[in-house]
């Protein structure tokens, strides 16, 4: 299949730039991930445009707060209020912020680091 | 002045029978705000990866939803051999489309069977769960199962379907069609039906792509967003339309759905008439060591599965955002301003799945 898929890397603070220069450029918003790594969060926000698909990514330590770019995006709020929920991650002045309500988990923050076992990856085989 | 009220519906309620809750803030019979809460069933699945083999977890994936299961297991499984380079054979993808429109086409129906209730037509709701039932008898007869088919796999899929099962299927669905004109010229053309969704619960084509819509209720909004258009397992061979209509309304949304019935038993002829003789499946080897978004067409529009491998037998993360999650603010949208009587129609019309949103 291979859609080409590009995967560009931001810093956290141009972040709210570059989806409002994607956003004049008629992408739509299409996803944002989060994926916990040893210490600390990778963050991605995916965009499409006519079937051209773009993520920006960043990585952000537990302790750091993220802006929120619900203000550009108005469906980003879901997005934002699940990876509060889910990975513990602050994000700042979401447009709807349900202050760690949208997700009813057994354990709070249950993707957080310190929650997620991770996989060890296999040995490498060294070259004879 | 207008009183204004907070009526609380869900998540066990008549009009609402799936686990998401609405606060909708009315003045009078007017609805002011809708305010969504989901999560009273979550089932934490994307972190079973920790646990699961990856070839395994497709069985998970397919655990997803009982409506979208095919998908659900062809995305992961597409995002797995991405990252693992494996060439699926071409009677595997055609397999894959024939399963996955197949599904399309009882989601739709049954979602037909759901609105109509909704509206108060139930005897339209009973003709609806009828027709559907080939479509199931198809379904338990290719692959064993009726709901959760378990039929794809990382490397392509676990049973042929012979030549005469396939020109069977197509007879079969043949005259499914012509039972289902009859049941759509209810919904298209009744004065009573019309009425109650022609102009209810409008959503411009501008707010549909602001707000992130995807599957019929985007595409009732006149955008031609149908990730089939990417070329995944068949489609590439295949003529895939996106159906779109303009009205942007319940009856819009309507009216989509049942174009695409005919569209998916269309493109499952197409595929019957062009299916290359061959193996189904191949032998997989290593482990995934890397990352992609797979993207798939399901019925409620584009479902997006993430993987991410660093060469072990458990993938490091498997992420699922399903088409019910990403319309949630446009059905906040569009709850805002419509009558109380409108709200059974217009979140019907939406189609959420919560076992999707759940996942």
């Amino acid at each position: 299949m291979s859609e080409p898929q590009e995967i560009v890397p931001v810093e956290k603070s141009d972040l709210v730039g570059i989806v409002a220069q994607l956003f004049a450029e008629g992408y739509r918003l299409v996803q944002i991930g989060c994926t916990t790594l040893p210490e600390a969060y990778e963050l991605t926000y995916s965009f499409d445009r006519e079937y051209r698909f773009r993520n920006l990514r960043f990585t952000v330590r537990p302790d750091e707060e993220v802006p929120s770019i619900s203000v550009i995006y108005p469906n980003a709020f879901l997005y934002e209020n699940e990876i509060h929920d889910l990975f513990g991650i602050t994000i700042t002045h979401i447009t709807v912020d349900y202050r760690g309500t949208l997700y009813r988990t057994a354990i709070s923050t249950p993707f957080s680091i310190g929650n997620v076992k991770f996989s060890e990856p296999p040995p490498q085989k060294e070259k004879g | 002045m207008a009183q204004r009220n907070i009526i609380p519906i869900g998540p066990q309620h008549p009009i609402l029978p799936e686990p998401i809750h609405f606060d909708l803030v009315t003045e009078d019979e007017k609805v002011i705000d809708a305010i969504p809460s989901i999560s009273y069933v979550h089932r934490g699945l994307e972190r079973l990866v920790e646990k699961r083999d990856f070839i395994d977890f497709a069985h998970v994936a397919d655990r997803i939803c009982g409506l979208c299961s095919f998908m659900h297991s062809l995305g992961y499984c597409q995002a797995v051999e991405e990252i693992m380079s494996i060439e699926v054979p071409q009677r595997a993808l055609y397999l894959r489309s024939i399963w996955a429109e197949l599904s399309r086409i009882h989601s739709h129906i049954f979602w037909l069977g759901a609105a109509a209730d909704a509206f108060g037509f139930e005897s339209l709701f009973m003709q609806a769960m009828r027709l559907r039932e080939p479509v199931l008898d198809i379904f338990e007869e290719t692959t064993g199962g009726r709901v959760i088919l378990g039929v794809c796999k990382v490397g392509g899929v676990r049973r042929d379907i012979d030549g005469d099962s396939l020109k069977g299927i197509v007879n079969r669905l043949t005259t499914l069609k012509g039972a289902l004109e009859e049941l759509s010229n209810v919904f298209l053309n009744d004065y009573s039906v019309q009425h109650r969704l022609a102009g209810v619960g409008f959503l411009s084509r501008e707010d549909a792509y602001t707000l992130g819509c995807v599957g019929p209720m985007a595409r009732a909004s006149g955008l031609a967003i149908d990730m089939r258009a990417l070329g995944y397992a068949a489609y590439k061979y295949l003529e895939v339309e996106p159906v779109v209509e303009s009205a942007g309304d319940c009856h819009a949304r309507c009216r989509v759905r049942i174009r695409e019935i005919f569209h998916a038993i269309d493109l499952i002829r197409q595929a019957v008439g062009k299916i290359p003789a061959g193996p189904v499946d191949v032998k997989v080897t290593g482990t995934p060591d890397g990352e992609y978004y797979s993207r798939v067409e399901q019925p409620r529009g584009e479902v997006i599965h993430y993987v991410k491998g660093n060469g072990a037998r458990f993938l490091q993360r498997f992420r699922v955002r399903v088409p019910t999650f990403s319309n949630i603010p446009a059905m906040v949208k569009v709850l805002k301003g419509s009558q109380l009587a409108d709200v059974p129609n217009i979140i019907l019309t939406l189609d959420p799945c919560i076992s999707c949103t759940e996942r």
